[in-house]
């Protein structure tokens, strides 16, 4: 289970961090969600892996889950969540806006050639 | 336990939904609540910095559960300075985005404002790492919204990558937080500061990641270079009033440096050693000569200002680096000057704009005002370029002066001196481009006359630059102090044994370990 969940962090990384570097606003928030799948299953991992185990100390489990990762998981999800959204919406305002959708400076001389000037 | 400590985060969190909720056609009411609002703000932080002046560390456990278990509140000399720090500046631009209106061209601003306020202070405030975590996010978030305020092409572009760049950010913040749970089982900062010395030298490779993933993070909220490029863009096409309260968020990711890395990973701990001098300290030189060749080679003057407020961040970071208390105390000082520096150039930089077409460093015709103008911005150049008499002058004295008897001292003064020539001829060529040029420019026929800045702005700019008078003549207190606050910083144990040692209602401290 280990290899699984380490192999799946890893891949999802590698992944994510490949699309972040293109120059499109599309592949780079796609990149953006795995990075952030990637890291919530790290989070998730962080408090050890283990099976069925309950979540709460009590006096005759021997063997329990740590909560606390949890958690986090939970707030962190959340926020990703919700910026991903805003930054989708902003990102296609800034499409529909500028008929582009680069995520980086054009040097000025291209940009205006694109726009039509002189 | 003291219920104030947590004042600076429930009266933002409160009055922003009730501003946006409760007022939301009346821009008056608004106005009024907000600056409200932002007043008693200030009046906590201040009553706050004056307990914790004489070094008691105030605690504030949420729920009433002792850490490490509960999430708690920490206000030291350092923490209730910054918050004091913020909420001044934060009247100050509150301020000028009611005179110049720039609160009226966009909806929210208020409510917006207040949610970036509370996730300032709780930057500050907080004694757990992944509250910081939270915090960032409250900040940014509201930081999103305000960075967009007012619309236009321009800004939507230059905030898409402001918002991806923090997004990154964020999660690289939260693959650090993952380790450092994964390696010591908390995330209170006062439990770590005890945790990380018990770990053995044989297995400190998960740590280590942990502790240059954090520096990373924080030296993107620093703008420190090679991490500074978000900055530029944003900076100068954000409105200029949010450009100014920015100011202080680059602070945030200084404070976070020095409070990680003065209490859970001090200079002497053997697992990150070399990580200031080695890597820190070339990055802090390297950025200040960035921003300040920048600012001299800027071709708008927003675009100017940005350049400079990477450039006094590098030199905030240079004597941060050294970490040592003279090294602090000189980068809490040069921190609060550069905040109002950085703050009144950027709202002066809007005072051009009104009078004129563009912010290009091109000569156009005079416009009304232009001696006013001039003149702050005059001083605002005299402070940013660190030329006596204002405060600048001084706080670059002070690093200088921390920089000998270290290894790099040569690097520090060859870099810190050259770097000042070279801004003070940035701001000169922008000055006399904006405002001598301009009497050669006849305006053509049947312009429309611009109108003049409303006289609330210069108010708010003057009252910014004689701040910063203020922090030039009681430079000898104001050092003295943030002397002592350094102090505090690099003999922790105080702050440690409060946290860990003050019992809660529901669970007593070391129980269960």
């Amino acid at each position: 289970m280990e290899l699984l969940v380490a192999s799946a962090i890893g891949i999802m990384t590698a992944g994510g961090l490949y699309l972040v570097l293109r120059l499109r606003t599309f592949p780079v928030i796609l990149g953006m969600s795995l990075l952030t799948y990637a890291v919530n299953v790290f989070l998730f991992t962080s408090g050890r892996l283990t099976v069925g185990a309950p979540p709460i100390l009590r006096d005759d489990v021997s063997v329990y889950a740590d909560p606390l990762p949890q958690a986090l998981v939970l707030t962190a999800i959340v926020i990703s969540f919700g910026m991903t959204a805003v930054v989708v919406m902003m990102s296609l305002g800034a499409y529909l806006g500028s008929d582009d959708d680069h995520v980086d400076d054009q040097p000025e001389g291209l940009r205006d050639k694109a726009e039509g000037k002189p | 336990m003291n219920h104030w400590l947590i004042a600076p985060l429930v009266l933002p969190a409160l009055l922003a939904p009730f501003i946006m909720l409760a007022t939301r056609y009346h821009m008056g009411i608004q106005r009024a609540f907000s600056v409200a609002g932002v007043s008693a703000l200030v009046a906590i932080a201040a009553g706050l910095a004056w307990q914790a002046s004489d070094g008691t560390i105030m605690l504030y456990q949420l729920g009433d559960w002792a850490a490490p278990f509960g999430i708690v509140l920490v206000g030291d000399r350092l923490s209730t300075m910054m918050v004091l720090l913020t909420a001044v500046l934060a009247l100050f631009v509150l301020l000028y985005a009611i005179g110049s209106g720039w609160d009226e061209r966009g909806r929210h601003f208020h409510a917006l404002f207040q949610f970036q306020l509370m996730g300032i202070m709780g930057a500050f405030l907080t004694g757990d790492l992944f509250n910081l975590f939270v915090f960032f996010e409250v900040l940014l978030i509201a930081s999103y919204g305000l960075m967009i305020h007012a619309g236009g092409n321009a800004r939507l572009r230059a905030g898409v990558q402001y918002v991806l760049f923090n997004l990154i950010g964020s999660t690289l913040f939260l693959f650090a937080l993952g380790s450092i749970y994964a390696e010591t089982g908390t995330l209170n900062m006062a439990d770590l500061a005890e945790r990380v010395t018990l770990i053995g030298p044989e297995e400190t490779v998960g740590i280590r990641v942990a502790a240059v993933l954090l520096l990373l993070v924080f030296a993107i909220k620093a703008a420190v270079a090679p991490l500074h490029f978000w900055l530029p863009s944003s900076y100068a096409e954000a409105p200029a009033p949010i450009a100014a309260l920015f100011a202080v968020m680059t602070k945030v990711g200084a404070y976070a440096i020095i409070r990680v890395y003065t209490m859970i990973f001090p200079p002497g701990l053997e697992v990150t050693s070399g990580l200031h001098e080695l890597w820190l300290l070339p990055a802090a030189l390297v950025s200040l000569a960035i921003g300040m060749i920048g600012v001299l080679a800027a071709k708008r003057l927003d675009r100017l200002v940005a350049f400079s407020v990477i450039g006094s961040m590098g030199m905030v970071m240079v004597p941060i680096s050294l970490f040592s208390p003279e090294g602090i105390a000189a980068a809490l000082y040069y921190i609060v000057h550069s905040t109002f520096a950085g703050a009144a150039l950027f709202l002066i930089s809007d005072l051009v704009r009104t009078g004129r077409a563009n912010l290009d460093l091109t000569p156009q015709p005079l416009v009304a005002g232009t001696a006013m103008t001039a003149a702050l911005f005059f001083a605002g150049a005299i402070a940013m370029a660190g030329l006596p008499p204002l405060s600048g002058f001084i706080g670059k004295l002070l690093v200088l002066d921390a920089a000998i008897g270290t290894d790099m001292v040569v690097w520090i003064w060859v870099v810190v001196l050259s770097s000042s020539l070279i801004s003070i001829l940035g701001f000169a060529r922008a000055g006399s481009i904006l405002f001598w040029k301009a009497h050669g420019v006849k305006p053509p026929e049947g312009a429309p006359t611009m109108r003049r800045p409303a006289t609330l702005s210069y108010g708010v700019v003057g009252g910014l630059i004689s701040l910063l008078v203020v922090l030039t003549v009681f430079a000898g207190q104001i050092h003295g102090y943030t002397t002592i606050m350094a102090a505090q910083l690099f003999s922790p144990e105080p702050y440690i044994s409060t946290v860990l040692d003050t019992p809660g209602k529901l669970s007593t401290p070391k129980e269960g370990y």
